[in-house]
């Protein structure tokens, strides 16, 4: 089967996100103040061949953990879902 | 004579600078270690030198960390032996652990390619044994991700043991704010493990080794580990 | 995308002519098919085939008895700088897709022209950007010079080539249409020497590098019309860098061209795999058979019209010596790159290509490469030429404090301080850099396999060759070879990238025709032959034609690294002196356009026999030790020159001032301190040289005046004793260093 994982890494909280400031003061300078905050990320997606959504759910996080995110600054938010229709 | 052997990963771009000033200023012994190597232990010393391994698609030495070579340069590393990681080197060294931190994009949030200067706040380390104490040094930066950041434990944990080797100034010594040019904590431009054997900089010491190119001051970072590998010997 | 019926509807719609298309018709003796008639479409547009300009481009002097390749015949020229060394240098424009799309535009440019250097062999060592804005007041200008920098920086950075120099214009007449003309060059032992060509029948044809996806389908003609709204639509045709997969390329390919498994490598530009398949058939008087569905593609259901036609970035043609698959395949994959045997090479002179069999092309591949018509076009001399020509300027008013014109003109972003965009460039990796960016009128590079040194710089001032094209493009030469003999280099060759307007107008090509002719004749006075270049036409934006800008890249030898100047001055005392003459007109200034708001007037008097005279009398006097600083004086004239030098100027750039005292004259102070004339260097030497100097110049029939003395803190320059500038140094070069940033944050 299937899967596709969508993951968002983002900076942890505590960590300054220069970029996500600066969007967020040219939101602000373009009067949309009613933004309070931005935080920029990067958003991966994986089409996974497995045998079980359990299996692709580890395999994600697995890849997330020891690749894809660098647990020092970043936290990542995943969900798998069961790729429908075969390959497109 | 002392080895020195040169890390190539696909993607170093400061490999070559690397070879060409130590083996013109500093041991004519010096050799490139593809990334692929397994074979690193009849070296004295390793750098890894700057570039952009793997485009640094992902994070900056994100991708460089799971090469065979790594594996080595770690058991090298744990031995005793001396690694100069210098900025994407550096910044491998934080992804595979073998120093605290990460690395965070400068928050101009662009590349810094000028002349800086440069505090030695530690000068009992092999890579600085032979600066004297507070000494400052003239020496290039050129980065876009250099804004080091460790978390208000580990930073306490760097001053306990002293692991802090250089900060960001200004021709006389001052470290402030507006002498920091990319947002790094404490004006962080370097540290080494808790061993002292293992050195992380974003400055690159190899690009002011000719005086023809500007400065000679960044040869003391070689000529400190020359000096520290004669003595241990 | 499908396969369509081929009707002459759809011909015009290709950018080709009814006459071309029958031309096309008796070549294959037979109508083209789909995927043909792309292909004979984006190899006879202007950006393939020079059609428009080729005629005018053969008065160009490119032979000399360095030039080892020479223009045209290959992806770059090739001259020898002795020591067994040669370099190959060239410069090409990305000014569309830089509009559209600047980040990518530029990143893409930089590669592009990477590969066209060490496809010959050569190891590329430096870049230099030439680059033309609107004004920085409107905020879509200053998009696209943030958009630029961070593209050419991005490329650049990643793959590990400094970038040394380069210029910036701001002008209202690049508003929309920006000019991104970026220059490469290389440095190679002379049998490393690499060529684009295919022969020897049976040997194999390798595809190398990032997969083919539908990008850049038709960037060549799309380089081949004018900007409008619509060009915003066009989007998809701007294709993404990688430059990662580039510097595997290019690594892997100097380890390639290492052994003698290589008959011959090209890259795939403009036109993709058709370009190269052809072209290196053409040349090596072979022809080539290639299986496309061999080719590596990024996405399905791609038609052979889509992936002949693709200029996805990064992919390289190589011609290897049968037998010898196993030795390349291996370093290919030692770098982690795919490469794909994707045909042969034939003894036919057919350039044939097939999909899983089928055959889809076969067009004579000499034919298809060199036999594209040449036109002369009509030129027509424009209306304005003559009125501005005679324009009295004697109206206008001299302003009120000369120090607030200085300091207007050293804020002014053409003349400021570009510090806020060559430090986002790596400018040092490679560690050759002895003169960086921002220090001197061009850069220098040290060699390591050699003593010997080089200067390089792109200049161009189209506001010249807008008033006098055929004036103006000999100054495009003078000035950019002024520049490098002011760091103590002997001119070598130029490269041009020629940036005008829609040619199919007369007054347009009137333009290109006097500009190449003024170059032509300047490259022939200095002994620089032109190695190579760019045409970049139909760079217009809604109110008409950008102006005439055909930039100059140079290349000169330093002798030793004692020879090595700057412009700084050096130690208060030194003695200021001006190499050339002292008046000029304001004609065509920056000044006049800053601070009246005139694009016009004459050129001041420009003579290239003083101009050659100039530069040998200052070479000479460098190389003879006898020179401390050497500044050429360009945008902002005299005023603006000496102020640079003090800016400049001690140790560690901490700057130093100047007294300077001017003779009396008859003509306007204004064009004395702000006139642009050329052949004007100038220099600051020892007390002691002073008289050496004064009669070394007079002997050889330079004018020379000792103008006063290198100070300390304050700029003050007078004329017979009475005061007309005198400001503090910390002030203006506040102004100077400050401005440009100030706009872009």
């Amino acid at each position: 089967m299937e899967f596709v994982a969508n993951i968002v890494v983002t900076l942890k909280p505590s960590v300054l996100d220069p970029q996500g400031n600066t969007v967020k003061e040219a939101l602000h300078s373009m009067g949309y103040n009613s933004v309070e905050d931005v935080r920029m990320g990067k958003f991966m997606e994986l089409t996974i061949s497995a045998d079980s959504e359990q299996k692709a759910l580890d395999l994600a996080h697995d890849v997330c953990n020891r690749l894809l995110v660098n647990p020092v600054i970043e936290t990542y938010t995943l969900s798998l879902k069961a790729q429908t229709g075969g390959a497109v | 004579m002392l080895r020195f052997g040169v890390v190539v990963f696909p993607g170093s771009n400061c490999d070559h600078d690397c070879f060409y000033a130590i083996k013109q200023f500093v041991s004519k012994d010096v050799e490139f270690i593809w990334h692929k190597s397994r074979e690193i232990h009849e070296f004295d010393c390793i750098v890894i030198p700057g570039g952009f391994s793997y485009g640094d698609y992902l994070r900056t030495g994100a991708i460089a960390r799971f090469s065979p070579v790594i594996g080595q340069i770690r058991e090298f590393a744990e031995s005793g032996k001396l690694v100069i990681g210098i900025c994407n080197g550096f910044q491998i060294l934080l992804e595979c652990g073998l120093l605290p931190g990460a690395m965070l994009r400068n928050t101009s949030l662009r590349f810094i390619c000028k002349y800086i200067y440069l505090k030695t706040v530690n000068s009992d380390t092999p890579f600085t044994s032979s600066m004297e104490q507070g000494r400052v040094i003239r020496i290039p930066i050129a980065h876009g991700e250099g804004n080091y950041y460790i978390d208000p434990d580990g930073l306490a944990e760097l001053k306990r043991n002293n692991q802090i080797v250089f900060q960001y100034c200004d021709a006389n010594g001052n470290i402030s704010d507006n002498t920091n040019p990319n947002g790094s904590v404490e004006n962080i431009a370097g540290i080494c493990n808790k061993a002292g054997n293992v050195l992380g900089m974003m400055p690159h010491p190899e690009r002011c080794c000719d005086p023809r190119l500007g400065s000679s001051d960044g040869l003391a970072v070689f000529q400190s580990i020359l000096k520290s590998l004669t003595v241990s010997q | 995308m499908k396969e369509q019926e081929v009707t002459l509807d759809l011909v015009l719609e290709h950018g080709l002519t009814e006459e071309e298309y029958k031309l096309i018709c008796s070549i294959l003796g037979r109508q083209p098919n789909f995927t043909e008639l792309g292909v004979f479409s984006v190899m006879w547009s202007e950006h393939c085939s020079y059609k428009n300009s080729r005629f005018w481009l053969k008065k160009f002097p490119t032979t000399g008895p360095r030039i080892m390749v020479k223009a045209g015949d290959e992806n770059a020229g090739i001259i020898d700088i002795g020591s067994g060394l040669a370099i190959s240098f060239k410069i090409e424009s990305h000014n569309h897709p830089s509009a559209v799309e600047p980040f990518q535009g530029a990143a893409t440019g930089i590669g592009g022209i990477i590969r066209d250097i060490f496809t010959m062999g050569a190891r590329p060592i430096a870049l230099m950007d030439s680059l033309r804005f609107g004004k920085l007041s409107t905020p879509n200008v200053r998009r696209l010079l943030d958009g630029v920098v961070r593209g050419i920086s991005h490329y650049g950075n990643c793959i590990g080539i400094p970038t040394v120099g380069g210029e910036i214009y701001f002008d209202p007449t690049y508003e929309g249409n920006p000019l991104v003309n970026v220059f490469c060059l290389g440095i190679m032992r002379h049998e490393d020497m690499a060529l684009g060509r295919a022969s020897g029948v049976g040997n194999s044809v390798y595809y190398v590098g990032a997969a083919t996806g539908r990008d850049g389908i038709h960037g060549a003609t799309f380089a081949s019309e004018e900007l409008n709204e619509k060009s915003e639509e066009r989007r998809p045709s701007v294709q993404v860098g990688d430059p990662f997969m580039e510097k595997l390329l290019l690594e892997a390919c100097l380890e390639l061209l290492q052994t003698d498994a290589v008959v011959g490598i090209q890259d795939m530009g403009a036109a993709g795999l058709t370009c190269s398949t052809c072209e290196t058939a053409s040349r090596g008087g072979a022809g080539i058979e290639i299986e496309l569905a061999k080719v590596p593609q990024r996405e399905k259901g791609m038609i052979p019209y889509e992936i002949l036609l693709s200029e996805s970035q990064e992919r390289m043609l190589v011609i290897v010596k049968k037998g010898r698959e196993e030795e390349v395949e291996a370093i290919f994959n030692k770098w982690d790159l795919h490469a794909a045997n994707i045909g042969h090479v034939t003894d036919d002179g057919m350039m044939r290509v097939l999909f899983n069999g089928q055959k889809v092309v076969e067009i004579p591949a000499k034919q298809l490469a060199e036999d594209a018509p040449i036109y002369q076009r009509e030129f027509k001399e424009p209306a304005y030429y003559k009125k501005c020509k005679s324009e009295d300027l004697s109206a206008i008013a001299q302003p009120s404090s000369y120090g607030d014109i200085l300091k207007k003109l050293l804020g002014d972003p053409t003349i400021a301080d570009k510090r806020w965009v060559y430090e986002q460039y790596d400018h040092m990796v490679i560690t050759n850099t002895v003169v960086a960016p921002g220090v001197s009128d061009a850069a220098v590079l040290r060699l390591k396999e050699c003593e010997k040194l080089l200067a390089m710089k792109t200049d161009c001032n189209g506001r010249y060759c807008y008033l006098d094209p055929y004036i103006g493009g000999m100054i495009a030469v003078a000035e950019a070879a002024r520049n490098v003999v002011c760091c103590g280099a002997k001119p070598l060759a130029i490269t041009d990238c020629l940036n005008f307007g829609n040619p199919m107008k007369e007054e347009i090509f009137w333009q290109f025709k006097n500009c190449v002719e003024g170059i032509a004749e300047a490259c022939r006075q200095f002994e620089t032959p032109v190695t190579g270049g760019n045409v970049s036409f139909y760079n217009e934006n809604p109110r008409g034609a950008v102006d005439p800008t055909p930039v100059i890249g140079i290349v000169g030898l330093i002798d030793s690294q004692d020879h090595v100047t700057t412009a700084s001055f050096k130690k208060p005392g030194d003695v200021v002196i001006l190499l050339g003459p002292i008046e000029s007109g304001i004609g065509g200034s920056e000044y006049l356009a800053i601070a009246h708001g005139k694009k016009t007037g004459a050129l001041p008097e420009f003579d290239i026999e003083l101009e050659k005279r100039v530069q040998s009398v200052c070479l000479k006097l460098i190389r003879d030790g006898k020179i401390k600083s050497a500044h050429d004086i360009s945008e902002g004239g005299l005023a603006v020159a000496l102020a640079e030098s003090c800016i400049l100027g001690g140790v560690d750039s901490t700057a130093l001032g100047a007294s300077v005292d001017l003779p009396a004259t008859s003509q306007r102070l204004d064009g004395v301190l702000f006139g642009e004339r050329q052949s004007r260097i100038l220099i600051s030497v020892d007390p002691s040289d002073v008289m050496y100097v004064d009669d070394f110049a007079k002997n050889n029939n330079v004018p020379v005046y000792k103008l006063g003395t290198v100070e300390n803190e304050r700029l003050q320059i007078s004329c017979s004793g009475k005061i007309l500038i005198d400001e503090r140094i910390a002030d203006i070069a506040k102004v100077f260093r400050s401005e440009l940033e100030s706009c872009m944050s």
